[in-house]
């Protein structure tokens, strides 16, 4: 399997574990993802904020080269994804918005290629079977509260490997890497996103309820797909909470038995060591 | 088109249906279709700081409250988690209402007393204009910068670069083609 990888901004910053530990497990499982050449900005939370042609513009320039590479786009943020699917849908389903995307990128759309985020590569075109199957270290009595955020799986028509409101992509992986997903309510509740910077007090109220939800539901830690909640239930947090909060990619390095995946969870604000130690998961 | 004063408990607005059809067309949304029912407010966590509801959003634009509407809080407190489209019994996208007042208030330079949310808009944007992608650390230093805050969030801030979460020199690329999709997009400085 190979596929062109999208990886985005904060892949190269503060999302660099996710970075980093999706480069290997796809490796692990024999995807390969070949860095889109002259990938730029997809604008992310702002351009749709406050210009339409932008947003579509910016999104569409990365379709087109994309496309010229002839692979399927293979997106691991949650906000990009956004864009470029959000993208990809109007111009596969409006031919008004297809001349738009066109006009303001500047090439022809043939709608090729597809968008996938990495979890829809793992659940669709790999399987919960063979990550089974790949698992060398089961995360056996871990139990873990798998947070989707708001957008990996919205909206409905753009996203239809998961359901929008009940979502289990991940809870069927984490039972794959032999730990216990536990059954919480705020699987999609949103996180404040962008927010962190200009409203920090709203985010961290949105990311209290969040982590204190996942301990009464009994989890030891949260499984998270995207940069911007990794960072925020790690940022934002009250400053007595402790509960890790892992990429899911990061659990697979770990059930796989990979010998990096220490060196991407050294990365984290809130340190995953003594828990995993506790599961006699590392070292 | 026709204008009258309502007078609401909240105070007196203008009426004025230009508007109202004006972020119907933008948006594309059915939003005469909207009933009160208050389903997309339920669900809606980020902007209960705000000045109203999703659903006091829906209705004031009914009524054509332009200004009420384009100075609120509110909407740059929707972060579109598109959890309010989603159980909307009559399907009207509100993430795609609350993006098109954004975008109308950032091009009228609308924005309520202390907000911040353009100005951030604006410099995500710029550096994806000069560089074709964002340099993570300059946006942040940029940001602080700008509002005068540079001391909040600092101890946060050498926590992430000694993780090497904030790098110094980016990966950028300039590109003429984003240029020149800024320039086609236009309305962006
Ligand atoms: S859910 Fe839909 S119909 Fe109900 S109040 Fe909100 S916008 Fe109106
Ligand atoms: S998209 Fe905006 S209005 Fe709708 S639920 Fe999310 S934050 Fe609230």
């Amino acid at each position: 399997m190979q596929y062109s990888y999208y990886p985005g901004c904060s892949l190269e910053a503060t999302g660099v574990e996710y970075n980093l530990s999706t480069r290997a497990v796809a490796g692990a499982l024999g995807v390969e993802l070949v860095e889109l050449p002259g990938w730029t900005c997809c604008g992310s939370s702002s351009a749709h904020a406050v210009n339409k042609d932008l947003a579509l513009g910016l999104a569409a320039h990365n379709i087109a080269l994309a496309q010229e590479q002839g692979r399927d786009l293979v997106v691991p943020c949650s906000a990009c994804y956004t864009c470029l699917s959000k993208a990809d849908h109007q111009m596969r389903h409006d031919p008004g918005e297809r001349a738009r995307g066109e006009m303001l990128a500047g090439f022809s759309y043939t709608g090729e290629i597809q968008i996938y985020s990495f979890l829809e590569v793992v659940r669709v075109q790999v399987g919960m079977e063979r990550v089974a199957q790949t698992v060398r270290r089961p995360l056996t009595g871990l139990k873990l509260a798998c947070y989707y955020g708001c957008l990996l799986v919205r909206p409905p028509e753009v996203r239809p490997f998961d359901r929008a409101e009940d979502p289990t992509s991940l809870d069927e992986l984490a039972a794959a890497l032999g730990a216990e997903p536990v059954s919480w309510c705020y699987k999609t509740t949103c996180c404040g996103a962008g927010l962190s910077l200009t409203r920090p007090e709203v985010v961290e109220q949105l990311v209290a309820r969040l982590l204190s939800a996942a301990r009464e539901a009994g989890a030891d830690a949260l499984v998270s797909a995207c940069p911007l909640c990794q960072n925020n239930l790690e940022m934002r947090r009250p400053a007595q909470e402790d509960i890790p909060v892992f990429y899911f990619t990061e659990l697979m390095g770990l059930a796989f038995g990979l010998g990096e995946a220490p060196g991407w969870l050294k990365k984290h604000l809130v340190d995953p060591f003594p828990l995993l130690q506790r599961f006699s998961l590392v070292g | 088109m026709a204008t009258a004063t309502l007078h609401l408990p909240a105070g007196a607005i203008t009426v004025d249906a230009a508007f109202r059809e004006e972020v119907a067309r933008l948006s594309g949304q059915p939003l005469e279709l909207c009933f009160q029912c208050q389903k997309c407010a339920s669900g809606c966590y980020p902007t209960q700081e705000g000045d109203y509801t999703p659903n006091e959003i829906m209705r004031l634009v009914q009524y054509g409250a332009r200004d009420a509407v384009l100075g609120s809080r509110t909407i740059w407190l929707c972060t579109s988690c598109e959890t309010c489209g989603l159980r909307c019994p009559n399907g009207i996208r509100i993430a795609e209402v609350m993006d098109t007042l954004k975008q109308m208030a950032a091009a009228r330079g609308i924005a309520p007393a202390g907000e911040t949310g353009p100005l951030f808009h604006n410099l995500f944007l710029s550096e994806i204009r000069a560089a074709g992608r964002v340099h993570e650390t300059m946006l942040m230093l940029k940001y602080k910068l700008k509002t005068g805050n540079l001391f909040a969030d600092m101890k946060l801030g050498w926590q992430l670069f000694r993780r090497g979460k904030l790098p110094l020199v980016p990966r950028l690329k300039k590109d003429p083609a984003v240029r020149r999709i800024f320039e086609r997009a236009g309305g962006q400085e």
